[in-house]
């Protein structure tokens, strides 16, 4: 399988790259619109024609990828670290603070996700502008997704302090933060490591979903949930082709994300 | 009975806790104690003050929380701001509906998981593996809501849609579970004195495989609540996911943190049984 994660890899670094060059490589800009033309077919000027306000949905899409694609990486990265200061002191300090954790982590562990998601979003307010409402939807789920890879990380801090190279490290003076920073760190960045790789599907899959219920990104910035709810106004599969390239898009990138994170998924 | 009595102190004590951070959420969420009626410019001064005086006496949030926990023990789970009802009503007329929903996902889900793990690692084929390696890694990757939406297209029962999303989960932790045992030291003797599939893996297999496979019903459950959202919303079920996703376009606090409340005891419910199922299986093998 060591070829197909190499493709995946290939194939995600070119949506990147592509996706990062959107103002260069895009025909227009995602919310520019050709009023003349509104649902309009594929052509040579609009590659995967344009939407009902008459705006490029090819430009769209490569926008949308990028918030999607550059901003789960973001939340990932929020709730990898909180998963570190939260699992981390849990297995570290122990006793108490870590039965405290564990209770809070239990909590958030039996809360079917997108209940909890839709309640804190509906706390904030829905009328903000698009950039504020991209960095709420993330930060949200970045703040949201730390339980899972809190639990392995205090799980596998617990090992580490128990591990005889900490007796030793204690042993001749190092306490505190130099002991955690020195020694434990260190050694907890692969669980880290792989749980920041496996958050970014399940964080883009999070924001497609809320995206397509009205509670994501707001228009019109294009992210993947706002382009695939698009496929609401559908009456058939065959009517519109063409506007089914965003979902394939979708599929095929996360499922690069599961090839490439195989080596990195934890055993049962 | 001291193992039942640990998970009922544990349920316990997450509701609480859950009810603490649902009422702290309703409380400091913007508009609270803010009544429509106070707009009414029929109302005089001194019927605005009275209404502002009925919300006052719950204003601190350890009284707003003694006051919420006192309502919640009589049964009473709060009135829906958006559609004027009591929420314990919404919830009698739209709980039934998403129990169906969910039952049948999961037992869809299940059955269509287990067999295509069973037949993967029982036919010992790399095709069958990659093709339903495949099928699972398409439903994986596709939201729940996308999902719905094609059903709606193709006009088929939206209900089936949680199966298909339980399903890549329990597939791929029942594959690599059912791996692991069909590789153990017994199973590979048994199979070398001549002992035939079926009875390997109903003899050998399956009863090493279950404490886990049990634990992760519970899990599933979650899951299935969680995806019961856009699909009721989407296919247009009646259920408590759709009242969950009006809800939140309403900014309906109370109903969203009661409707949470009940799905989170569901999910611990299930969690607490599976736990129990499997505690006592591996206390049976043992």
């Amino acid at each position: 399988m060591k070829w197909a994660r190499i493709v995946a890899v290939a194939f995600l670094v070119v949506i990147g790259a592509m996706c990062l060059l959107a103002d260069f490589i895009a025909p227009a800009s995602y919310a520019h619109q050709f009023r003349d033309l509104p649902d309009a077919a594929p052509s040579r000027q609009h590659l995967l024609g344009t939407d009902d306000l008459g705006r490029d949905r090819f430009s769209r899409l490569l926008f949308g990828t990028r918030v999607s694609l550059f901003l789960a990486p973001a939340a990932a990265l929020l709730s990898s670290l909180l998963a570190a200061v939260i699992g981390g002191t849990a297995g570290f300090l122990g006793g108490w603070w870590e039965r405290c954790v564990m209770a809070a982590t239990d909590l958030f562990l039996s809360l079917p996700w997108l209940f909890l998601l839709i309640t804190v979003r509906a706390l904030l307010p829905l009328n903000v502008s698009p950039l504020a409402s991209v960095l709420i939807t993330f930060a949200l789920l970045g703040c949201l997704g730390w339980a899972a890879a809190a639990r392995m990380t205090c799980s596998d801090a617990r090992t580490i302090c128990r591990s005889d190279f900490i007796l030793q490290a204690r042993s001749t003076g190092s306490w505190g933060l130099r002991l955690i920073a020195r020694h434990v760190m260190p050694n907890l960045k692969p669980v880290l490591y792989a749980q920041f790789w496996i958050s970014i599907p399940v964080f883009i899959l999070a924001e497609a979903n809320l995206g397509i219920l009205g509670l994501g990104v707001a228009e019109p910035l294009p992210s993947w949930g706002s382009l695939l709810r698009e496929l609401e106004s559908f009456s058939t599969f065959s009517a519109q082709p063409w506007q089914f390239v965003p979902l394939i898009l979708f599929i095929v990138v996360v499922s690069c994300f599961h090839l490439a994170l195989q080596k990195q998924e934890l055993p049962v | 009975m001291r193992t039942l009595a640990k998970h009922g102190a544990k349920l316990l004590i997450t509701l609480l806790l859950g009810g603490f951070l649902g009422a702290t959420l309703v409380r400091l969420a913007p508009g609270f104690g803010v009544d429509e009626e106070e707009l009414d410019s029929r109302l005089s001064q001194k019927s605005i003050q009275a209404l502002r005086q009925s919300h006052a006496n719950h204003d601190s949030l350890p009284g707003f929380y003694l006051h919420y926990l006192s309502r919640l023990a009589e049964g009473d789970l709060g009135t829906s701001r958006t559609l004027q009802q009591p929420v314990s009503c919404l919830l009698a007329d739209r709980l039934p509906e998403t129990l169906k929903s969910v039952g049948l996902g999961l037992a869809l889900g299940w059955t269509l998981g287990l067999a295509l793990a069973i037949i993967s690692v029982m036919s010992r084929s790399w095709c069958v593996d990659l093709l339903s390696s495949l099928l699972a890694g398409i439903f994986l990757c596709m939201p729940a809501a996308v999902l719905a939406i094609l059903f709606v297209i193709a006009s088929a029962p939206g209900r089936l849609v949680l199966g298909l999303i339980v399903f890549p989960k329990i597939f791929r932790y029942a594959r690599n579970l059912l791996t692991r045992s069909a590789s153990l030291p017994h199973v590979l003797t048994a199979k070398a004195k001549g002992l035939g599939s079926v009875r390997t893996l109903v003899w050998h297999i399956l009863p090493v495989s279950a404490p886990q496979l049990l634990a992760l019903a519970g899990v599933s459950v979650s899951t299935a609540f969680a995806a019961a959202i856009p699909v009721e919303a989407l296919c247009d079920l009646p259920g408590v996911g759709q009242l969950a996703w009006k809800a939140a376009l309403g900014r309906d606090l109370e109903l969203l943190v009661a409707l949470t409340m009940v799905v989170t005891m569901l999910t611990l419910l299930a969690n607490s049984a599976s736990d129990l199922l499997a505690n006592s299986r591996r206390r049976g093998e043992a």
